[in-house]
């Protein structure tokens, strides 16, 4: 049996994370879920007497590219399943982003923790985001039982999807120790369209005229000034960019229709495929906003009324088509009114607030979330307070 | 199905009395023949009279029915169209039926944000057809989409020929409104791409109307694709046409649609629609491909060559849209064409690595020849879900049973070969019984304990997907390790 009171834990096995939650169960003693830690400054867990870390747990199980789906361990390091997806032309399609550098944390991100986070990168507004891609997985819950639910095929509806309950959770229901994910062909090429000057509001109505052409656009960013100028772009106006990617015919065909569709917003200008995958790298990672001190808000909001959120923040770069928003302000509480006004929600990333890191729930809703958390969980002991923080 | 409650059954005058409080004038139905039309679902074989019917209208109505029954102990077994084909809607003699069919209205398009907010009683394709005129669609299209409703495909995840691509129900909802069996309306995501808290929109999508019942759903809308163009392969061995599914997507291409269908199969729906398929093939791909004109162009050239060298011996390019739709034909006849082969058919609904695909099918015939009973497979081979039709004349004494075997067995084999018991209608009655193939003790009460969250008093579709329901108080107690109840052997509830 494994000493729970011990700092940092590193599970070896699903066996010893079986092991350790139970134990904590037991004892009624609270454990920090942890992958590579890059996320941990997102909200605080409280209480926690040990850490559980799933780093050890990193093996590639299964990974059968003509099934399009891999199998893995949790603490699989999300850099080296994308080369191992690379060598086969293939691609994780909800495009995790690596936030360690935005966070000012150290590690290297890992598969369970962008699960677990729910996170994903521009092509959201195409390929769905990392819950869309979860097909199964196993686990130990807060009883210290080991469960599993989903399938390994991409293609089920047997049972509950338990899938969609475990991705955006931040480890509170269960500890995952093995999940398959869907993976799907790398494009062959892509090419980013740029058009320079649009105001938040003329910029969210040209993505959403891009988005609304049968285009397959996948990823619709905007920039202010103040973010264009940190480069690669080093522009000086606010840029809006649009990505197309696939096969090269397609592509071409693709962009001369875009510039068509975008005419009335301006001149549109190519980026090349070197340069096209760096920017969006640099959208994804948020990289304009790396060296700000200021608290860091993420908002989701309907994309149409993004440009919104730019009335309340000092500063914000604009993703999803305007419907994923890094704002940066010192008042949260006006930016999380902001974003429900419109019915979306913020989540303070960085820095520190006078509210609560994640939205609280209100009325029924919370209520239900509050027993199905019990279900998994009945004695609060998987990162307690983590979503409450 | 659990045995009826004398007590509830006797009780019907009163229930009705009730209901109709709530909803006024025709909104209730008792009476024993205009409960007829209520009997079944689209898993026929089985049928059996509700105690009555309600139709409510609005969401209130909605949240007084579950509430009262919840406060009366009533059952509630939630129907959108009755399109099921594993009896997700499949009534209980001591419960009552929520028809959601009055909810038929298109409350709000919303082009800036590329979404419909419609009532859950709306068909599938009429979110389409509201649509079409501006260039969208909605993705997902099962094939009982004249029919089938948006809230009964929300209920089970429906898919369709364009999964692969375009992903299932879940994959593209943006919010519902539920009402829990307490009567509570709550409502799960919004128009942003995504919601505070657990995904709990995820959860209730697929989980066959056990834990809410769905009142208002909004769906993504998608442009639809400037052109799609069809190819139709015909190959002289199951084999050959699997080894080209992988070849296509192993070239990078992901069709919109990637069907597969067998000699059987190509044979009966030739001669009910004379699609033009080679009936001497043993299996046929139809490939669709959509997007821009240049690309539907490129990739029917990559995978004209693929189909080539893997032994294709027939090879059509559709060249315009009369002829897609012809090649469809035959495909989305298949089981009517099927139904004129034979009295009855039973449609499965497995999914395996497709890498199985001639195992597995070679097992099924094997298994049909040691039945006595035909077989014809429909194959959405791109993502592996496989529709075996097994024939049979339910007239024939104890066939029936025989078919459900059959079927039960062909399931078993789908999960031995790393694959599940469904890729896309749902457990419901039909595959209830088999869930302990693919999860254990543990699995199950985990999923239950879900179900208890929502529904402490499991009121709300009992009977359906889980083998059995252990009472939420038990549950929580239970403690389950390593997929076996401690003292499995004591009585329990």
């Amino acid at each position: 049996m494994l000493d729970v009171a011990e700092h940092t834990i590193q599970a070896a096995s699903p066996e010893e994370v079986r092991e350790v939650v139970a134990a904590a169960a037991g004892a009624g003693r609270p454990l920090e879920i942890v992958g590579g830690g890059t996320k941990r400054g997102v909200g605080r867990t409280a209480g926690a007497e040990a850490t559980l870390s799933l780093t050890g747990l990193d093996a590639v199980l299964d990974y059968a590219p003509e099934e399009l789906v891999l199998t893995a361990r949790p603490g699989a390091r999300l850099k080296d399943l994308e080369k191992l997806v690379a060598s086969e032309g293939q691609m994780l399609p909800f495009e995790p982003p690596r936030l360690a550098k935005l966070l000012g944390a150290r590690g290297e991100p890992t598969l369970g923790g962008v699960l677990a986070a729910n996170l994903s990168g521009p092509r959201r507004v195409r390929a769905g985001a990392a819950r869309d891609h979860l097909l199964g997985f196993s686990a130990v819950n807060g009883r210290g039982e080991v469960f599993k639910a989903g399938g390994k095929v991409v293609k089920n509806v047997t049972g509950y999807d338990l899938s969609k309950l475990m991705a955006g959770s931040w480890g509170t229901l269960a500890v995952m120790t093995e999940v398959t994910i869907k993976v799907l062909p790398k494009p062959r090429m892509e090419t980013t369209l740029l058009v320079f000057g649009l105001d938040e509001r003329r910029a969210v109505e040209a993505m959403a005229a891009a988005l609304n052409a049968p285009l397959e656009v996948s990823g619709a960013a905007h920039l202010p000034a103040a973010a264009a100028a940190r480069g690669p772009l080093k522009a000086e106006m606010p840029v809006t960019a649009l990505r197309l990617e696939g096969f090269a015919a397609s592509v071409k065909a693709r962009a001369d229709s875009l510039a068509a569709a975008l005419k009335p917003f301006g001149h549109a200008q190519a980026l090349d495929g070197a340069h096209s995958r760096q920017f969006w790298t640099q959208v994804r990672e948020v990289e304009a906003f790396w060296r700000d001190p200021r608290p860091l808000w993420r908002a989701s909001v309907p994309p149409a009324a993004g440009w919104r959120m730019a009335e309340v923040a000092a500063e914000a770069i604009y993703d999803w088509g305007g419907g994923l928003v890094w704002a940066l302000a010192e008042d949260g509480a006006t930016v999380r009114a902001a974003a429900r006004a419109v019915g979306g929600h913020a989540t303070l990333y960085r820095g520190e607030a006078a509210i609560p890191a994640f939205d609280p729930l209100q009325g029924p809703l919370a209520a239900l979330s509050g027993r199905i958390k019990a279900a998994f969980d009945p004695h609060s002991i998987l990162n307690p307070g983590r979503l409450e923080a | 199905m659990p045995a009826p409650e004398p007590d509830l059954v006797a009780r019907k005058a009163e229930i009705v009395r009730a209901l109709k409080r709530i909803v006024a004038g025709e909104g209730v139905i008792g009476d024993p023949a205009a409960l007829v039309p209520y009997e079944s679902d689209g898993l026929s074989a089985y049928r059996q009279t509700p105690l009555a019917v309600v139709l409510p209208e609005t969401t209130d109505q909605v949240a007084r029915v579950l509430a009262w029954c919840q406060a009366n102990g009533v059952k509630v077994v939630p129907r959108g169209a009755g399109t099921s084909l594993s009896g997700g809607a499949l009534p209980l003699t001591d419960g009552v039926v929520l028809g959601m069919a009055k909810f038929n209205r298109i409350l709000e398009i919303d082009y800036a944000n590329r979404c419909a907010v419609v009532q859950p009683g709306v068909t599938n394709l009429a979110i389409s057809q509201a649509v079409q005129a501006d260039g969208f669609y909605y993705a997902p299209d099962p094939s009982s989409q004249i029919a089938c409703t948006i809230g009964g495909n929300v209920a089970e995840n429906s898919g369709g020929v364009h999964c692969l691509k375009y992903g299932l129900t879940t994959n593209n909802l943006l919010g519902v409104e539920i009402v829990t069996m307490a009567g509570e309306v709550i409502r799960l995501g919004s128009r942003a791409y995504d919601a505070a808290g657990y995904d709990l929109l995820g959860l209730v999508t697929g989980s066959e109307g056990l834990l809410g019942v769905v009142t208002e759903v909004t769906v993504r809308i998608l442009p639809t694709p400037e052109t799609a163009r069809a190819l139709l392969l015909g190959f002289p061995s199951v084999e050959a046409a699997g080894a080209t599914v992988g070849d296509i997507i192993a070239a990078g291409v992901i069709p919109a649609g990637l069907e597969m269908m067998d000699k059987p199969a190509i044979q009966a729906a030739e001669a009910f629609v004379h699609a033009g398929y080679p009936t001497q093939a043993e299996a046929l791909l139809i490939v669709e491909l959509d997007g821009p004109e240049a690309e539907c162009a490129e990739l029917a050239g990559h995978v004209r060559a693929l189909a080539k060298a893997r032994g294709a011996d027939f090879i059509r390019v559709s060249q315009d849209e009369a002829e897609r739709l012809a090649f469809w034909a035959g495909r989305k006849a298949a089981f009517p064409a099927v139904g004129r082969i034979a009295p009855d058919y039973y449609c499965m609904d497995g999914t395996i690595p497709r890498r199985q695909l001639p195992h597995v099918l070679t097992r099924i015939y094997e298994m049909a020849r040691d039945y006595g009973l035909g077989v014809a497979n429909v194959f959405h081979a791109g993502d592996g879900n496989l529709h075996p039709l097994i024939l049979y004349d339910a007239d024939n004494a104890g066939e029936l049973e025989k078919a459900e075997e059959f079927g039960a067995e062909i399931l078993k084999l789908c999960v031995a070969v790393g694959g599940v018991l469904t890729g896309e209608h749902g457990v419901g009655v039909e595959k209830r019984d088999l869930m302990g193939e693919m999860f254990d003790a543990t699995d199950l009460a985990c999923q239950q304990r879900v179900k208890c969250a929502f529904d402490p008093e499991l009121l709300l579709n009992p009977g359906k997907v889980f083998p059995s329901l252990h009472r939420c108080a038990e549950l929580g107690r239970m403690h389950v390790h390593a997929g076996k109840i401690a003292f499995p052997d004591l009585p329990r509830f």
